[in-house]
């Protein structure tokens, strides 16, 4: 048997989810994995959205969630492109060898 | 009463607890995956079935290998085929296996064994979201390619494979 979804209990997993992602993001050091904590963060953002627009049945929700999935795929293709120079420039993927600025 | 959901809820949360515990890069994208699935299924639960299809399609699929290709990338090395050997040992697939395989067993029996009245679910049908989308949200459509615009550039960038040896430049 499949009935609507309690509201609160969608939000709750949204937030247990980017809790998680933001967690990994201030543990972490290995640059990759602070990328892939990222995601996890948008996509409980996401989630949060979708639940919210299923809550009120409109559109919008998703809506968001469709110009958040734009973001990710933007902000992950210029993140491994850093990436990839990060690792030719210092030969580690270690996040805080890059923690100083020149000039 | 929902217990496809709860399932599903407990499989995302296990499955990025893993992903933000793993050593190898490889191993947090596998549980990665299957955390994306689940979220997609909940989607479908929810009554959202147009953002789960492009969850599995854009997500797991598209950004997936994405990652996929930069580690293999970063990889290249005498140490990879050691490192080869021991991505077949059943340890490290069995975990994402048996999430997948949960998430699995769960989508047969909401389609096989459920039969859901319309007025349970406020379903939201691709038809709708295109409207919305389209319709007042017209100017984020444009932001949106804007900025995929933007990201292509900057990608294909700073991707450029430097003449010089090392040396980034300002």
């Amino acid at each position: 048997m499949i009935s609507q979804i309690p509201f609160e209990h969608g939000l709750l997993l949204a937030g247990a989810l980017f809790v998680l992602g933001l967690i990994g993001v201030m543990v972490r050091r290995n640059i990759i994995f602070i990328l892939l904590s990222i995601e996890v963060m948008l996509n409980a953002a996401g989630l949060a959205f979708v639940v919210a627009g299923s809550r009120w049945s409109q559109p919008d929700g998703q809506v968001m969630f469709i110009f958040i999935l734009t973001m990710a795929a933007a902000e992950v293709s210029v993140g491994l492109a850093l990436v990839i120079r990060l690792y030719h420039v210092f030969k580690t993927l270690d996040a805080d060898c890059a923690g100083k600025m020149r000039g | 009463m929902n217990t496809p959901f709860y399932i599903a809820a407990a499989v995302a949360v296990i499955s990025t607890f893993m992903v933000i515990t793993r050593r190898n890069a490889v191993h947090a994208l596998l549980y990665l995956i299957v955390s994306l699935l689940s979220v997609a299924l909940i989607f479908f639960l929810l009554g959202a079935p147009f953002v789960a299809a492009l969850e599995i399609i854009i997500y797991a699929g598209a950004i997936m290998v994405l990652f996929v290709f930069v580690i293999m990338m970063l990889n290249l090395g005498p140490q990879s085929t050691e490192m080869e050997r021991r991505w077949l040992t059943p340890e490290i697939w069995v975990g994402p296996t048996i999430l997948t395989a949960l998430l699995a067993a769960e989508l047969l029996y909401v389609l096989v064994r459920v039969q859901v009245r319309p007025s349970d679910i406020n379903v939201i049908t691709p038809k709708q979201v295109g409207i919305a989308l389209l319709g007042p949200y017209v100017l984020g459509v444009e932001l949106a390619s804007l900025l995929l615009l933007a990201g292509l550039v900057g990608a294909f960038h700073l991707g450029r494979r430097e003449k010089s040896d090392g040396g980034g430049r300002a």
